[in-house]
């Protein structure tokens, strides 16, 4: 399990090395499909539905954190506006349900069309903020989300500050959080099925040639505006179908909760928490992060203090831990190893210095497939 | 109808004033340090709270007050510089403080929650439900007040800034850091500093925000900074001149569109921002930006 290729692009050696990364594969997949096996059978072994609701919910901001990922830990444009998308899909969701009187199974059939709607507000949001860089993207971004906001309060088809009922669900009480943990796992594992295809594909690499030096990548011929904004319309289809989900299992979406500012922020922790632009980072965030959030919140019903509690621990990961749970662990990793293929005899050379992976800038353009 | 035109502009420039000074210490912090202090709002609402304690409790007047406060603020300031943002280093340097200050919000929030509580306050004076009769006008002394030290403490920051050896390292470091460590300025302390007197100044717009905004809580920070950061986008990030136009232009706006849509008028800011980006993305008086990295 040696996630460090994760990290940033790095040309893959020859020969021993394809072998290598070959065996990594099948214990990888073979890994995966332990988790996911483990994650299927979760809700039959599990029932009592405090636990189950906080897995729903993680499930969910998996999801989400996943697919902030694919934007904006790709292209290392960092949008604090990804709760337009949640919130629009949400408000979809309510909309439509209520418009053509659905209720229980067909419900779900809905979030595509939350997708959808998502995906329609990225492209013109993307084709205005993807001009910027940096910090004015970044303050861009939030503009955009204190806009849907306070539409979302002003306007009349979306139910004011009262927001909008979803339908309630008559499922047996005991087995109520399935459906939804279900259909919430689907998702994430498509997302990351997503995530892992644009991260091998040439479109991912054009991604994070563009986080590494844009002015570069587009002399080496990526367009960079095409290339951004398809992975914000990808990661906003992701982030609204998550939040038609979440409302649905919620059961209501006011203003202030379906466009949350704390949403924003949970997210970019959650992928920062586990690794910026890795594969598995931002889920592996999401995982430890969103319980100890739920919990929390449990835990000291007075919200206050869980406010507190996270904005410390934001603080402790962003100080204590820069670049990541994933890749500090893979250095320690590739450094442990590399000293014990050393001791014992000299024959074989690391073809690569175990730190010197992180940040090749410019390196993008010449990775292998 | 004409009659509430000019009423609203008289309200946009005089209410632009304070927004100004808040503007102005946000786009000096990123002029310098290269990051937004996205904790600017929240850190005006405790410049409020502490005025509100002061005035409530040690029943200190207002203005007396910032005599208090402004230290206070500045020393928080710097606190906050030295221990979340200073150790920040490396690639996503930028990102990171942006989120460090996000958290350091986050706490503060949190913990005026818990000494105050979510119930809105208001400060008050004999000074704040007054007014003078001008040009015709009813305008509210405290609005007069506030505008006079808003212009009073540009002034004092513009003097600070191209007047005395400090705002020259200042000036130095905001153009190249590089070549202003090489020169000899301790490009640390000037950091440290202008991030003091960049969060100091919401002390005074704290105090005025907490007596003419008709009450805040803890929740207030959100729709300070949004405002903040469309005022400094729009100006042209770093740009004091063009925070300070950009301030009574978004407030002057805001006061229009209020005649005739209250529920709307918050919009106008963000949509004068993206509206202006899609045109300039540098905003109204930046600089092109410079190749990213």
């Amino acid at each position: 399990m040696s996630p460090r290729a994760e990290n940033t692009v790095t040309p893959r050696a020859e020969g021993t090395a394809s072998v290598r990364a070959a065996s990594t594969v099948i214990q990888r997949g073979g890994g995966a499909l332990v988790v996911l096996a483990v994650l299927a059978v979760f809700p039959l072994a599990v029932s009592n539905a405090t636990i189950t609701t906080i897995a729903v919910d993680t499930l969910i901001f998996a999801a989400a954190a996943v697919a902030w990922n694919i934007f904006s830990g790709y292209s290392g444009y960092i949008s604090l506006g990804h709760a337009v998308f949640f919130g629009a899909g949400a408000y979809t969701v309510g909309i439509a349900a209520r418009a053509w009187q659905l209720n229980g199974d067909p419900v779900f059939a809905l979030l595509p069309l939350a997708g959808c709607v998502a995906a329609a507000l990225s492209v013109p949001l993307g084709l205005i903020a993807l001009r910027v860089r940096r910090h004015t993207f970044v303050v861009i971004t939030i503009a955009f989300f204190f806009i849907a906001q306070l539409s979302a309060t002003n306007l009349s088809w979306t139910g004011g500050s009262s927001g909008i009922l979803a339908p309630s669900p008559n499922w047996a009480a005991a087995t109520f959080n399935d459906p939804f943990y279900y259909i919430a796992l689907a998702l994430l594992v498509a997302t990351i099925a997503a995530s892992w295809l644009i991260r091998r594909s040439r479109f991912g690499l054009q991604l994070r040639a563009i986080r590494d030096d844009e002015d570069r990548a587009a002399g080496l011929g990526v367009r960079p505006m095409p290339v951004k904004l398809a992975a914000f319309v990808i990661s906003a289809i992701v982030t609204g179908m998550a939040g038609g989900l979440w409302f649905y299992f919620i059961g209501q979406a006011i203003p202030q909760f379906a466009f949350d500012p704390l949403f924003d922020l949970s997210v970019v922790v959650m992928a920062f928490f586990g690794g910026l632009g890795t594969l598995s980072g931002p889920l592996l965030g999401a995982l430890i992060i969103e319980p100890t959030q739920q919990w929390l919140t449990l835990q000291y019903t007075n919200e206050y203090l869980s406010e507190i509690l996270l904005g410390a621990l934001f603080l402790a990961v962003i100080l204590g831990l820069p670049r990541g749970v994933i890749p500090t662990a893979a250095e320690r990793i590739d450094a442990l190893r590399a000293r014990r293929r050393r001791a014992p005899a000299r024959e074989e050379v690391p073809q690569a210095g175990p730190a010197g992976q992180a940040g090749q800038p410019g390196r993008a353009g010449q990775a292998a497939p | 109808m004409g009659r509430q035109i000019y009423e609203a502009i008289a309200d946009g420039i005089l209410g632009g004033g304070v927004y100004a000074l808040m503007a102005v210490g946000l786009t000096l912090i990123f002029g310098v340090l290269d990051i937004i202090n996205i904790a600017q709002g929240i850190l005006v609402v405790l410049g409020a709270y502490l005025s509100y304690v002061l005035s409530v409790h040690l029943h200190i007047d207002l203005f007396v007050g910032l005599l208090i406060t402004v230290p206070a603020m500045f020393v928080i300031g710097v606190a906050i510089q030295w221990l979340f943002i200073r150790p920040l280093r490396g690639r996503d340097r930028a990102s990171m403080s942006l989120l460090a200050a996000y958290a350091v919000a986050l706490i503060i929030e949190g913990l005026l929650y818990r000494i105050f509580g979510p119930n809105y306050v208001v400060l008050t004076a004999s000074y704040v439900t007054s007014s003078v009769h001008l040009f015709g006008f009813y305008l509210p002394d405290i609005y007069l007040y506030g505008f006079a030290l808003a212009v009073a403490c540009v002034a004092a920051l513009y003097l600070l800034l191209y007047r005395t050896r400090f705002g020259r390292s200042v000036r130095a470091t905001m153009q190249d850091q590089m070549a202003a460590r090489l020169i000899g300025i301790d490009v640390n302390r000037v950091a440290a500093v202008t991030f003091g007197i960049g969060v100091a100044v919401t002390a005074v717009g704290g105090m005025m925000f907490g007596a003419t905004s008709g009450g805040f809580n803890p929740n207030s920070g959100y729709d300070l900074i949004s405002r903040l950061l469309a005022i400094i986008i729009l100006g042209g990030l770093g740009s004091i001149g063009g925070a300070l136009a950009a301030a009574v232009f978004m407030t002057t706006a805001e006061a229009l569109v209020d005649i005739w849509s209250p529920d709307w008028a918050v919009v106008v800011f963000y949509v004068a921002l993206v509206l202006v980006l899609a045109i300039r993305p540098s905003g109204l008086f930046g600089r092109a930006p410079a190749r990213a990295q």
